[in-house]
């Protein structure tokens, strides 16, 4: 078992890690090529690049979750060869993933120890060791949690911090953050940033991989840019703007979602009033929400995730109901209407998490064109499957929608995210909405098809579409949106014009820290 | 993966979720000692008033929990196979085919070479069965319900043709095993025999109770027993039983961290495999003396119930596994015992539909006390009760347990869903 | 071309090892294997044995479809057992009991049989809807209450009579309006193919149209391939559970009409037992399809037959379980490895036919 305060005997400005040349290839997919990296230990280093360049199969590479087909990997100087996750750590290399591996129904302690428990020779756990051990790097590093504490009981920042004291507790002194500034808010992130700058001081060194310009200029001692799956330059922040750094993630013009004509009618198409949802355990996770969405309008709701959005998504699709509110489509009260009737009135769904939500993975493209539109033409007559129907009308949308496939009949999981993502959207378009509901409708989908999906989304806007968009990308949010409101713990806290706000102001409203936006 | 809750709850629950929607249950009841004690006596009491309102001294008679201890041995061994399997994320609805594997190995090898060679071989037998198991779920990726039901069916199909191989006149059942000693602990049993003849109310019931646990009891029954703390004590209070945990909670989690998911759950599938067939091995061995072709009887799946009961913890399934020994007991006791039972019954919903409507839950409330109604007519109208009723006794028992409790449990979070090395989440 | 290949891949090698196990076994225990697969064959083939493997598939298949019905969806009803047999001691009963002319009185007792099933599987998804209770346990307890119902009213003074010069108890017999002939269809045989093959086909083919031709197949296989898809997209879950677990008990109820209309003419003790069982497995066998279910229930029929000619040469029939139980958990496997293989494959495929198709394009542009 390793100490969980590390001495500074190194010297800063030697090379903790280095990477020569790796390559990693999958089945029809070239994941990287030829990278080379040099971190400098003690420092925070940042890999910049857009959804799909690869980073995160760099950062598996290095975390021995596979072996690169080619390159080398150096560790404190020394060639390694990872075969798993332990050997990594072994090394002194830790991984905060951006989606957190922690067990909810185990405590903070459970979850920090597992895999290396301070043990008796019989295997009987210590537990009072292993306290012992978590406050004591909780004082170094100013990182405090409850041991004893559930895991589902704490917030985001906290298990953040539970994820970053699982690496300290191994001793490690590398540590790798993969987009850990996703699921936080400004407030939150100045705090991760004065943590990693007091593990920087102690020697540690930080590789932060992130799409977010500013934040990675604001923390990071050196920058590398990815690009298509290889490494394009390793700069100094010093040296470039952020316009710069995208213009070397993207190697071409950036997407700009502006919008500018506003295109707002006055027929109110989707009213949401008064709704109140309560969770099992008797909680309110919508809270007296009203909104009012008219054709032709995008409503953009920001909000760090676990605010409610997804309950408000589920509310105004059927998937759940709500204890108290209103629902009203048109002129139709829709409340206690089912899911698939509010589908067949024209409401549109796209789901945050495509696999799980939005398609058939097994099913063919025709079969998950159908999907959700069941009961319409061309999908269907009468109570029959109107398989011809199908099959031209989704031969349709992959031309339309620029969905890259040999043909309809392959099943929906050989299909990269961003087409399938393309698929769902020429099919919820192909309905002809009078509402779409668009949850995250960009997210792990590659630049190109992003902005193809942002010009459908704006087409239909012109053509008297109502938008509902949740999404965690504030870029995405104030350049689609007409309008935006702030979704914190239930309740709308805030509206802001996304003409005139800034992510700051947007990110205290859906903190609550400060005042509102606009 | 970790994610904030927001009771977010699209879809149906999923195959092998051997339970409910995702009910996260916050406010769970307590069940502090002092309450456990409480409620032990309450039950206690209750039964000792109908046994003199009735009449029906096989109610709570020593006889009758000795049974009912004994038949809990084989469901709580059942449950407790399950708890470790489950417990590691894999679902084994095999564990009856397991349980007939034990009950075989016991058989053969009891009347060749002694009882607890017997034993010791239906564990055995029963373990190769979770190791199959194993096999198809945790390396082949099947589907852990389907890999369950064809286990069954070869539990049952390879030990009749064993039989036929081994016993060839009478391929259904075994000769007589040898019996497994007991231990009696003399003064005490003798006394508690004597004040249980007595019929005073209360405190004869608990002498019966102490009579049961003193008087010839199995050395099976101590195995057994003893069990139920060393598992909990592996589970939760070692590195390999958090590792194991984790494998049912957080899988990927865990194999970040460098745990084998794929060891821990072969390890627990197999254990899960040996406890039903030492289950198996006790029910031919002690309860029946013989094997017999299709002696199980659906206990392996009745064990599963104890142990959703029980919340996937070991007191809860101990006190599901009594429950359900219990119910057994009495389908084999007087059409006038179970007769007698429908009192208790009577009482029972009487008094939870009392407490339902003190938390102000007035629909289940009042269909409580129609049931009570209903129970009480039948009672009151009848003298005994047909033998095919108390057949039934166990698998009803276990429908309204299931029915009422499913929707305050929570399972481990990963149960019943395939795990592969390497795909993130 | 690939597709069909790849379908018969899983239950081929399935079988195939399943033959290598038996062999296996045979010749530790000191049979000769070629030997006893000759005297199955031979007794198999000939004209009685024919009619009499027809006519057992065409229960085994209805059994199959009854449960593959549910496992489409991923609804385990392992019910099936008790709600057949309770479905047909109804039947029985009330068409034993009954003068109509013969359609209306063969219909009658169909439609006893289909609703007494689905109304037993209908307590099972009300329980899963209602109360969250898992499927699987509450119909296997309900098996065994069925049993229970079932022996007590097969008595004298209930449902049934004492069948004079016998031990055995059984329902009023089902007068010739209620009887369904058969056919003599094979030559050189004694026995006729039940008439209610008929049925059989029937269920087949409704099933194979439901699943890939109506909107409410469409939704249960949605249902089974992704839950949560399925009802972002707006399906009803409970309202899924409730139809299919009622359309399986239905078909369950079906399972005894065979022997019923056919043969037996009566409910008693010698009524067949476990068919449920078999249902379960050649389903798995077939891998839930309407057409591999054929073929299931047809081999296993075979091997049941043929099984019985072993008595005579000292081998135990029960070889043929184990022979039929290594079958279905291989085929369990063999499928899940054949599934994982074609989703990779046409990842890859894919992947390298749009690889190439860029290229293609960038070399014109």
């Amino acid at each position: 078992m390793k100490e969980g305060v590390i001495s500074t005997d190194t010297v800063v400005g030697d090379v903790a890690v280095q990477l020569r040349g790796i390559t990693k290839t999958f089945p029809g997919v070239r994941a990287n090529y030829d990278i080379d990296i040099t971190v400098r230990r003690g420092t925070v280093h940042a890999i910049v690049g857009e959804n799909g360049a690869g980073k995160s199969t760099l950062m598996k590479t290095l975390y021995g979750m596979h072996r690169p087909d080619e390159g080398t990997i150096e560790i404190d100087g020394q060639v390694v060869t990872l075969r798993s996750p332990s050997d990594a750590i072994a090394r002194g290399v830790g991984m905060v993933h951006q989606h957190f591996q922690l067990a909810d129904n185990f405590t903070v302690l459970e979850n920090i120890i597992l895999g290396d428990e301070p043990a008796s020779r019989a295997g009987v756990i210590k537990m009072d060791v292993a306290r012992g051990r978590i406050q004591e790097i909780g004082r170094a590093y100013q990182l405090s949690v409850d041991p004893d504490a559930l895991v589902e009981d704490i917030g985001v920042g906290d298990r953040q911090r539970v994820e970053i004291i699982k690496v300290l507790y191994r001793g490690c002194k590398t540590l790798i953050l993969d987009e850990p500034t996703a699921v936080l808010v400004p407030q939150e992130v100045e705090q991760l940033f004065s943590a990693l700058a007091k593990l920087k001081s102690q020697g540690l060194t930080v590789i932060f991989i992130s799409h977010k310009l500013d934040e990675v200029l604001s923390v990071a001692d050196e920058i590398t840019v990815i690009r298509g799956g290889t490494t394009v330059t390793t700069v100094l922040p010093s040296e470039v703007t952020a316009r710069q750094l995208a213009e070397l993630m993207v190697g071409s013009e950036l997407p700009s979602p502006e919008t500018r004509e506003s295109t707002v009618t006055d027929r109110k198409i989707l009213e949401v009033a008064g709704v109140s949802l309560a969770n099992d355990a008797g909680r309110l996770v919508l809270d007296d929400i009203s909104l009012t969405i008219h054709a032709g309008e995008v409503l953009g709701i920001a909000g760090v995730e676990g605010n409610g959005q997804a309950e408000l998504v589920e509310t105004v699709m059927g998937l759940q109901k709500p204890q108290a509110g209103t629902v009203v489509l048109g002129d139709e009260d829709i409340t206690a209407w089912s899911t698939r009737t509010r589908r067949e009135a024209g409401i549109g769904y796209i789901p945050e998490d495509r696999t799980r939500h939005g398609l058939l993975l097994e099913g063919t493209l025709w079969e998950n064109r159908i999907l959700g539109h069941q009961t319409e033409a061309p999908n269907a007559k009468g109570v029959l499957i109107d398989r011809k129907g199908a099959r031209a009308d989704t031969e349709r949308i992959v031309a339309d929608y620029d969905v890259r496939t040999p043909g309809v009949d392959v099943m929906a999981s050989a299909l990269s995210g961003g087409n399938q993502q393309k698929l769902i959207v020429g099919r919820e378009m192909s309905g002809n909405p009078r509402v779409l509901v668009a949850a995250h409708p960009t997210r792990g989908v590659d630049v190109g098809a992003q902005a193809q999906i942002w010009d459908e989304i704006r087409k239909a806007r012109v053509a008297g579409l109502g938008v509902l968009l949740i999404s965690a990308d504030l870029d995405e949010l104030i350049g689609l949106s007409d309008h935006i409101k702030v979704l914190l713990r239930g309740r709308f806290v805030a509206d802001a014009d996304p003409h005139t706000v800034t992510p700051e102001q947007l990110g205290s409203a859906m903190t609550g820290a400060g005042g509102e936006g606009s | 993966m970790s994610e904030p809750r927001s009771g977010t709850k699209l879809g149906l629950p999923t195959p092998g979720d051997v339970l409910s929607p995702l009910a996260l249950q916050k406010r769970t009841f307590k069940l502090t000692g002092g309450r456990l004690a409480m409620l032990v006596c309450a039950l206690i009491a209750v039964l000792s008033l109908v046994r003199i309102v009735t009449g029906a001294g096989e109610l709570d008679s020593a006889g009758t929990i000795a049974a009912a201890i004994g038949f809990a041995i084989p469901i709580g061994m059942a449950g407790l196979g399950g708890l470790w399997s489950e417990r590691s994320g894999v679902v084994n609805i095999g564990l009856e085919g397991m349980m007939i594997l034990g009950t075989w190995g016991a058989g053969w090898a009891g009347v060749t070479y002694g009882p607890w060679w017997g034993l010791v071989a239906g564990t055995l037998f029963g373990a190769l069965g979770g190791l199959l198991h194993a096999v198809a779920t945790v390396t082949f990726g099947v589907d852990q319900i389907v890999s369950g039901v064809a286990i069954n069916l070869l539990g049952l199909g390879v030990t009749q043709y064993l039989s036929t191989l081994v016993w060839p006149g009478q391929p259904t059942q075994s000769p007589s095993i040898p019996a497994i000693p007991t231990f009696t602990l003399p003064w005490i049993s003798d006394t508690a025999k004597s004040i249980a003849q007595q019929g005073w109310f209360f405190v004869s019931d608990v002498a019966s109770i102490v009579r049961a646990i003193t008087f010839q009891v199995p050395y099976t029954t101590v195995i057994a027993i003893a069990l139920l703390p060393i598992t909990f004590f592996i589970l939760w209070r070692t590195a390999f039983g958090l590792r194991l945990r984790s494998c049912g909670e957080a899988p990927y989690a865990a194999e970040s961290l460098g745990v084998n998911v794929y060891l821990h759950k072969y390890v627990a599938v197999f254990v899960s495999g040996g406890l039903a067939g030492f289950g198996g091995a006790v029910l031919a061995t002690v309860l029946s003396g013989i094997y017999r072709e299709g002696q199980t009887q659906g206990q392996g799946f009745i064990g599963l119930a104890a142990m959703i009961f029980g919340n996937w913890r070991v007191g809860g399934l101990s006190a599901g596994s009594l429950l359900f020994g219990y119910t057994q007991a009495m389908q084999l006791r007087s059409g006038e015992a179970v007769h007698a039972l429908l009192l208790v019954i009577v009482i029972g919903m009487v008094a939870l539909a009392a407490w339902q409507l003190y938390r102000r839950r007035m629909v289940p409330g009042i269909v409580s006390l129609v049931v009570a109604g209903v129970v009480f007519f039948w009672y009151a109208n009848t003298d005994s009760v047909p033998d095919q009723v108390s057949y039934v006794t166990p698998y009803v028992a276990t429908l309204l347990v299931l029915s009422l409790a499913s929707q305050r449990l929570r399972m481990p979070a990963a149960d019943g869903k395939p795990y592969i090395k390497g795909q993130d989440h | 071309m690939r597709k069909l290949l790849l379908a018969l891949a899983a239950p081929v090698l399935a079988l195939g090892f399943a033959l290598l196990v038996t062999t296996v076994i045979l010749l530790l225990s000191g049979h000769p294997p070629l030997e006893v697969y000759r005297q199955m064959w031979d007794y198999g083939t000939q004209p009685d044995s024919i009619v009499l493997t027809i006519n057992l598939s065409t229960t085994y298949y209805i059994a199959a479809v009854a449960v593959a019905v549910g496992f489409k969806m991923n609804l385990f009803n392992i019910g099936v057992d008790g709600q057949y047999r309770l479905a047909a001691l109804f039947a029985a009963f009330v068409g034993g009991h009954v003068e109509l002319p013969p359609v209306l009185h063969v219909g009658l007792i169909i439609v006893v049989a289909m609703v007494v099933g689905a109304m037993w599987a209908g307590v099972a998804a009300v329980l899963k809807n209602r109360r969250g209770v898992s499927e699987v346990i509450s119909t296997i307890m309900l098996n065994y209450v069925a049993t229970g119902i079932i022996a007590f009213l097969l008595a004298p003074d209930r449902f049934a009579e004492l069948i004079e010069g016998s031990n055995n108890i059984g329902t009023k017999p089902i007068g010739p309006s209620g009887q369904v002939p058969g056919f003599d269809v094979v030559s050189g045989a004694s026995s006729q193919i039940y008439g209610t093959i008929v049925l059989a086909v029937a269920v087949g083919v409704g099933f194979w149209w439901m699943l890939n031709r109506t909107r409410f197949g469409f939704d249960l296989r949605a249902s089974g391939l992704s839950p949560t898809a399925a009802t972002a997209s707006g399906i009803d879950a409970k309202r899924m559970v409730l139809f299919v677990m009622l359309i399986s008990g239905a078909l369950a109820g079906l399972i005894g009409i065979p022997q019923l209309l056919g043969a037996a003419y009566t409910y008693n003790l010698d009524f067949p037992a476990g068919l449920g069982f078999t249902g379960i497995a050649i389903a798995l066998l077939g891998r839930n399809s309407p057409i591999g279910i054929i073929f299931g229930s047809l081999l296993w029929a075979f091997l049941d037959v043929s099984r019985q000619i072993l008595d005579l040469s000292g081998v135990s029939k029960e070889i043929v379980t184990i022979m039929q139980g290594v079958a279905v958990l291989s085929v369990v496997i063999a499928y899940e490895l054949v599934r994982r293989y074609r989703i990779t494959a046409q990842q890859r495929d894919v992947g390298r036919q749009l690889a190439a198709e860029a290229e293609l394009a960038e070399a014109a542009a």
